[in-house]
């Protein structure tokens, strides 16, 4: 059974998108609603890592439940240089290059997920497939998101 | 005909009756000082357009001014009577410093000109930033204050015309939630229920509401029935100790920002005790079951540690609206201004979705509106929707919109959601908006966090033209300014939140070379050339009437109907719901009766949004939850605002707004009544915070949050403990630093946070982390008003206001009244 392996993998792309997030968080500061929303949704990855450790130790697994930390001065700096860009049209580039790269990841994330709800059902594991279900739907949302995000934003920053 | 305060009473005298009777007639009335009601010389239709109950009225001339105004008996919504603001605003009409020509910009200093030289800068500008960059680089914001005529040409010319995704209204500040929460649970705006309800309830829950003095005259009908037999329970949510909660059965003043929590709660109760009917559920919903699930985990006990209420209060209030027979739910600010704002006011159409209790007598939800004509902006296309309620994600609807306007559809942008004006507001900071045409409202006041809309409006690159009636804090930042006819001084319709339909006839001329907005925006078209696809003009109308009849046109077969009203229609009797078609000629006074709902997927106007994370629903989502156009149940976990308090900043502080005042008082402080009434900016906070803080009444404070400070007086009133609330209509036209602080702030928006709700985008007003410190002993009480929700906290009254500092008219508010089949026309 290669379940523990899924679930090494899965704790390693949640904790890279929670990080992700919280990056893109902190370089768009004055796009507040990416600020605020980004933050948000990593809380969900970082639950989800949580939730992982707990139960790949039914499979063998130790895993760290503490998600990965952001250094607070690094947070600072990028904030302040958020700032600094606000008024450039540049930022704008930038703000789509990083929403694309959530997408990216949060896609990852799904597909994990269906991999290790497919194997739960096979195997009739309720707890996994629990855990699988309902943090999977969460992970749908953070895509929605950054898609939806990048949909409304293309337009004003590619023709301006 | 008795005469009376209505600053010291701003509901009036009572005229009770009975669950199920006709609301009594009474006529109120103010006329300049020195007319008589005989010395009129005519009396013009309109109604009220500071405030967004829809009072009808009757404007009197003499000698062709304005000298006052009085209220419509035969009207479906006040039957006669007026709000203060209604009976004395209209004077700001006369107002001396009125704007009778256009001014442009020159060597830093707005300077008088004609309206060829303005507006041939404004053309000019436009087609030069046309050719350069697109219409992407021109915006407009406009208003909840001008008539449908208007918002359906401004939304013709920039959606259709120059192709500008940018549009948006100040409604977007205090109705875009009531719009967004009907489309999520009913697939499409219109309101579901009636003025009329509050004759039929046994139950009014008010949400947020403090609706004593948002509508004094819907509030004047629930007084009404209170003291009438019968008189139907009231619940109220709200962190101030308002009118409305002193009338309440139970009053639940919840912890600012925590309302999804609060409401979780009481639905909880509701499913937990079986007080639900199940076949509505069945027959018109679908979603119930992730409502039931959500709820299990908001026990009134938890929820009692979150919100700061206790758990039997919400017991006893959810008791009540469960065994409600006829529930009438109201929303506003409180919720719409808040923390998670959608989804809390979602949460108050479920209550009433799931107990069935909806399109029947007593039984409805109003969603309400803050704004005079925010119904139009939404139906007009002027405030991010395109018009007739028409879909943007939905190629048929917008095809056929095309078809209304004689455009290729292509040239309608649909691509994406209209944008907001908080993401304007960004496109202007970042620079890729460079014209922005700000109409009839005044951002540098209204929106959030002030010093940064200050500086972005400031900007050298950004062309910004202002279309008012005086000169606001924003148009002083203007490159060209406009002046604007208003009220009384042109015609059109506007509609008020229980869909009905009003005239406004024009009743005088507007001063000097002010024009109304109407004729400004077709002005504009025709310079610009702008053609509908055969090469013809296209804005093809030219008047009011005939703007009003293309409306209906583009209305027709939409959930907001206008094709069965005329303007004669209107003239002499009273205002119309709509729908009003050949299916309905006399209008709708309910819609949503035995389930039928505008929510079919090819006729809906929004597929919804995620209510957390605000991402559009795509229609093959949409289609396969609700196939069969039902109403939509959606649940929403509790997430903590943004902005918590902390050692640094321990209070929360929440803006709002007065009886006395509307919006940035551009009108309201120019009637001298109403100015008296609430003349200067005040800061609630409780007893008990009070007592902390070493505070007295009427102490000078400074509150300050990491984006600003405002110096005022304390109002020791009966708010919530921890919590500080600033009334937000005060700017700075009327002190020396003319757009800014002339020293300390005084506006409350200088404090707000930078940050909206993610599926209606409406901007929070209300969680802010905030400190105060005293700065100075007062020389008495705080002027703020005594018999609002700013009234002294009950044990501080005696003490520290004797009779002459209780709020009171000034000699000219004795206001007439008139009460039908009283013998002696009513008691004083």
């Amino acid at each position: 059974m290669k379940i523990g392996l899924v679930l090494e993998e899965l704790h390693r792309s949640e904790n890279e998108l929670a990080h992700e997030l919280l990056k893109v968080s902190e370089r768009h500061k004055v796009d507040h609603d990416i600020y605020y929303l980004a933050r948000d949704l990593a809380k969900w990855s970082q639950e989800h890592v949580r939730e992982i450790a707990k139960i790949a130790k039914q499979y063998g697994q130790e895993l760290d439940p503490e998600p990965r930390d952001e250094a607070a001065v690094m947070e600072k700096l990028r904030e302040k240089g958020s700032e600094l860009m606000g008024r450039r049209g540049e930022a704008g580039l930038l703000l789509l290059r990083d929403l694309r790269e959530v997408y990216l990841k949060s896609c990852g994330v799904s597909a994990d997920w269906e991999m290790l709800a497919q194997a739960a059902q096979g195997i009739k594991h309720t707890d996994l497939l629990e855990v699988a279900q309902r943090c999977h739907a969460q992970t749908v949302r953070q895509m929605k998101w950054a898609n939806g995000k990048i949909k409304e934003s293309s337009t004003q920053i590619l023709v301006s | 005909m008795a005469r009376k305060d209505r600053i010291a009473d701003p509901w009036g005298t009572r005229t009770p009756y009975g669950a199920g009777e006709s609301w009594p007639v009474r006529v109120d009335a103010h006329l300049a000082e020195g007319v008589a009601p005989e010395d009129v010389d005519r009396w013009v239709q309109t109604a009220s357009i500071l405030h967004s109950n829809g009072d009808a009225m009757d404007i009197a001339v003499k000698d062709q001014r304005i000298v006052g105004v009085r209220g419509r008996a035969v009207d479906r919504v006040n039957h006669g009577r007026l709000g203060p603001k209604d009976l004395y605003g209209w004077q700001a009409n006369a107002s001396p410093d009125r704007l009778t020509r256009p001014l442009i910009r020159a060597g830093g200093q707005l300077v008088e000109t004609d309206w060829d030289t303005a507006m041939d800068r404004v053309v000019a500008r436009s087609k030069e930033l046309l050719a350069e960059q697109g219409s992407s680089a021109i915006g407009f914001y406009t208003t909840g204050q001008l008539f449908s005529e208007e918002y359906y040409t401004l939304g013709v010319v920039a959606h259709g015309g120059l192709g500008t995704n940018h549009v948006d209204g100040n409604t977007r500040l205090c109705t875009a939630t009531a719009a967004e929460a009907l489309k999520e649970s009913f697939g499409c705006d219109g309101q579901p229920g009636s003025y009329t309800d509050v004759d039929h309830a046994d139950v009014i829950a008010l949400f947020g509401h403090n609706m004593a003095e948002t509508q004094t005259v819907l509030w004047t009908r629930v007084l009404d029935r209170l003291e009438g037999p019968n008189p139907p329970k009231v619940i109220c949510v709200d962190p101030r100790l308002t009118p409305v909660a002193k009338a309440a059965t139970v009053h639940l003043a919840p912890r600012p920002g925590t309302n999804v929590a609060l409401m979780n709660a009481i639905l909880h109760e509701i499913i937990s005790n079986g007080w639900l009917d199940t076949d509505y559920i069945q027959a018109n919903t679908v979603g119930y079951a992730d409502l039931e699930k959500m709820v299990k985990d908001y026990p009134p006990v938890l929820v009692a540690e979150i919100c700061g209420v206790p758990a039997e209060k919400i017991q006893e209030a959810a008791a009540i609206i469960g065994h409600a027979e006829r529930l009438l739910s109201t929303v506003l600010q409180g919720f719409y201004q808040s923390n998670q704002a959608t989804a809390a006011a979602v949460q108050v159409n479920n209550l009433n979705l799931i107990r069935g209790m909806l399109g029947k007598p007593g039984c409805g939800i109003l969603q309400m509106n803050g704004q005079p004509t925010a119904q139009n902006t939404r139906e007009c296309g002027a405030d991010g929707d395109l018009a007739g309620f028409r879909n943007w994600s939905n190629d048929a609807q917008v095809e056929d919109l095309a078809k209304v306007w004689n455009v290729e559809p292509s040239s309608i942008p649909h691509f994406s959601p209209p944008t907001h004006v908080m993401q304007m507001i960004r496109y202007v900071e970042e620079g890729s908006i460079r014209m922005l045409w700000v109409s009839g409202t005044n951002p540098a006041v209204s929106l959030p966090e002030l010093a940064r809309i200050r500086s972005l409006l400031t900007q050298e690159r950004l062309f910004l033209v202002v279309q008012d009636i005086f000169l606001s804090e924003t148009a002083q930042l203007a490159d060209v300014v406009l002046p604007a006819a208003t009220w009384g001084e042109k015609t059109g319709t506007f509609t008020n939140v229980d869909r009905t339909v009003h005239l406004s006839d024009k009743a005088v001329e507007p001063p000097g070379e002010a024009r109304p907005d109407l004729d400004i925006f077709i002005d504009y078209a025709q310079r610009m050339g702008l053609k509908d696809k055969d090469g013809e003009p296209l804005v093809k109308w030219h008047d009011p009437e005939s703007a009003f009849e293309a409306w209906k046109e583009c209305s027709r077969g939409r959930p907001c109907d206008y094709t069965g009203i005329t303007y004669d229609k209107l003239r002499g009797g009273s205002g119309i719901q709509w729908p009003c078609n050949e299916e309905n000629p006399e209008g709708s006074e309910r819609i949503y009766a035995d389930g039928k709902f505008w929510a079919d997927p090819e006729y809906c106007e929004s597929y919804g949004r995620d209510l957390l994370t605000g991402a559009p629903m795509e229609a093959s989502e949409y289609k396969a939850l609700n196939p069969e156009g039902k109403a939509i149940i959606k649940a929403a976990e509790y997430t903590p605002p943004h902005e918590l308090p902390s050692q640094k900043y321990p209070l929360q502080l929440i803006t709002g707004r007065t009886l006395f005042h509307f919006h940035t008082r551009t009108k309201t402080a120019r009637a001298p009544e109403l100015q008296a009434a609430a003349p200067e900016v005040w800061v609630e906070m409780s007893a008990d915070d009070a007592g902390a803080y070493g505070i007295a009444e009427g102490d000078l404070a400074e509150v300050e949050t990491p984006r600003g400070s405002v110096r005022a007086q304390v109002r020791i009133s009966g708010i919530r403990s921890g919590v500080l609330f600033l009334p937000f209509h005060y700017g700075y036209w009327d002190t020396d630093g003319g757009h800014e602080p002339p020293g300390n702030g005084r506006a409350a928006n200088e404090l707000t946070i930078t940050e909206w709700d993610a599926a209606s985008k409406q901007p929070i007003f209300k969680t802010a982390a905030a400190r105060l410190t005293r700065i100075a002993a007062g020389d008495g009480p705080s002027s703020a008003p005594t018999n609002t929700a700013s009234a002294p906290a009950a044990g501080i009254q005696a003490a520290a206001f004797p009779a002459g500092k209780l709020t009171s008219g000034i000699p000219s508010a004795q206001a007439y009244e008139t009460i039908e089949g009283a013998a002696s026309g009513g008691a004083s």
